[in-house]
């Protein structure tokens, strides 16, 4: 019996974790879509997700196209296809590497900020004192984050893709060899406008996932800092892991036979 | 037609029941104080008159609207009517002194900040703040200061209800005094209806024209302030004289 009370328990607390975010998610929508919208608090936010975020995508981008194109040329010299790094480095950059790597730094620096800054909000009494001052908490909170984090992750990934692109091409050309006209060439004939397309896809979707994790452990964050540093842990590890699996799923979607 | 009725109301969480029934009336333009110990509900209740709780049942009414019920829309709307103190202040970090002031009017009621400002500094000046603490940060300033600002900030609107949450909870008895000085001169001069919860007798009998005594998450007693030291109720008897002998008990565990 107390084996079923256990799984009882814990599908209980599963079903309601589902129903609390569905309906955050339901608010959060119709919060961006329906006005007032607080156009200030979204250029506030568009600077301090998309601009300050551009350091760490930038740097990680760079060393990842670096390595990358390091491993493609010792991996293929095993079946003499150094060849390939230009090609590999591109479309490993554009469609899984640039999306993803960038949507897990930011989910580190940004979803942490948003629940951090929200749940200090919310222990503080000050998410109850915008209700009381007429003001919708999704509205002038959670609206503009979830928006400027849906706009800004695919332009930080075009960039993330360039710098990646770039990383692989000075590592080809400076430490591998390669002459710098065709290791260009090569980029540019194998890319397909899908490949870029279908990372900067997945980065919007990263981005809302980013925000709208942030925002709801912050908005339901208690019991003081205590509290808030449990929020900031659960909006990283569960922005990160919903990113894996939503870019398993949007791969299939793109790329599945 | 009373400004604020409750009838019945009852809130739980989970196994606890926090309100068990509060029935209360404010008479417009009155000054009611809610006195009680720590963990009796006293906030609960103010957090559904307010939406911010939704209670399990009865009825709350203001000027004989039912809020339970309110769309949120409609709530939004009901909230012009509102001005609260929390009881840390609840001022944003991230906006200057003045901005807070005038949050009500500019996100609330829709004002150009340039309207909004005078009448931030306005409200400013009558809790005796002088213009430059408008630019300052909440984060510079002292707690009296503070609660200073956020009675600004609540009555900057010129709201029909304030309430007040443990308005001088915190403070040396001399900032308290002046803070309950200001707010007697603010509900009066607005002309508004006003709400507060308190655990000091001191701030009670300054602001309050009718106490009710909460216990258990009931209203245990009712009445003017002036008859509060003869109530005949021993649990108001014991709450205001600070006793720890009496029908109230305190859980205390000893090693």
């Amino acid at each position: 019996m107390l084996i079923f009370a256990s799984v009882g328990r814990l599908a209980l607390a599963v079903f309601a974790i589902v129903g609390s975010l569905s309906k955050f998610l339901v608010q959060s929508v119709l919060s961006c879509l329906v006005p007032p919208f607080f156009l200030r608090q979204l250029g506030r936010q568009l600077w301090r997700i998309g601009y300050n975020s551009l350091p760490v995508v930038g740097l990680t981008a760079l060393f990842t196209g670096s390595a990358l194109a390091l491993q493609i040329y010792i991996g293929g010299s095993r079946f003499n296809a150094e060849g390939i790094v230009a090609n590999i480095v591109a479309i490993g950059i554009t469609r899984e590497l640039g999306p993803v790597l960038a949507g897990l730094m930011v989910a580190g620096r940004v979803s942490a900020a948003i629940a951090a800054e929200i749940g200090t909000m919310r222990v503080t009494e000050q998410i109850d004192a915008l209700v009381t001052l007429s003001t919708s908490p999704f509205k002038y909170l959670v609206a503009p984050r979830i928006l400027a984090a849906t706009i800004c992750l695919p332009i930080l990934v075009g960039i993330a893709d360039t710098i990646g692109i770039l990383g692989g091409y000075l590592v080809g050309t400076r430490s591998l060899g390669f002459n710098s006209a065709v290791y260009l060439k090569n980029t540019v004939d194998f890319v397909e406008l899908g490949d870029v397309t279908s990372g900067l896809i997945k980065a919007a979707v990263f981005g809302f996932i980013i925000a709208l994790m942030g925002c709801y452990h912050g908005y339901h964050s208690a019991g003081g800092a205590q509290g808030v540093g449990k929020a900031t842990t659960n909006a990283v590890v569960s922005a990160s892991v919903l990113i894996l699996a939503s870019n398993y799923f949007l791969t299939s979607i793109f790329f599945g036979e | 037609m009373p400004k604020i009725a409750l009838n019945d109301v009852t809130k739980s969480f989970g196994a606890k029941q926090v309100l068990r029934g509060i029935t209360m009336e404010v008479p417009a333009g009155k000054s009611v104080v809610v006195i009680g110990g720590s963990g009796t509900g006293k906030s609960v209740m103010l957090k559904c008159i307010l939406g911010l709780l939704k209670p399990d049942s009865g009825s709350i009414k203001i000027d004989g609207v039912e809020i339970t019920t309110l769309h949120p829309w409609q709530r939004e709307s009901m909230m012009r009517k509102f001005g609260m103190l929390f009881q840390g202040g609840a001022l944003f970090d991230s906006l200057p002194v003045w901005e807070n002031v005038a949050f009500g009017l500019v996100q609330g009621k829709r004002a150009s900040k340039r309207k909004a400002q005078p009448v931030a500094y306005d409200a400013l000046a009558k809790v005796g703040l002088s213009p430059d603490v408008g630019l300052l940060n909440p984060s510079e300033l002292s707690g009296g200061m503070l609660k200073r600002v956020a009675l600004a900030r609540a009555i900057a609107s010129q709201p029909e209800i304030i309430f007040f949450d443990e308005p001088t909870t915190g403070l040396d008895p001399i900032t308290a005094d002046v803070i309950n000085d200001l707010i007697v001169e603010s509900v009066r001069n607005l002309g508004a209806t006003a709400l507060s919860i308190t655990h000091d007798m001191a701030s009670a009998r300054k602001i309050a024209d009718i106490i009710a005594m909460f216990h258990d998450g009931k209203i245990v007693w009712q009445g003017p302030a002036s008859e509060i030291d003869n109530s005949g109720n021993e649990l108001v008897d014991q709450f205001i004289n600070g006793r720890a002998q009496g029908p109230i008990k305190v859980d205390v565990k000893r090693a």
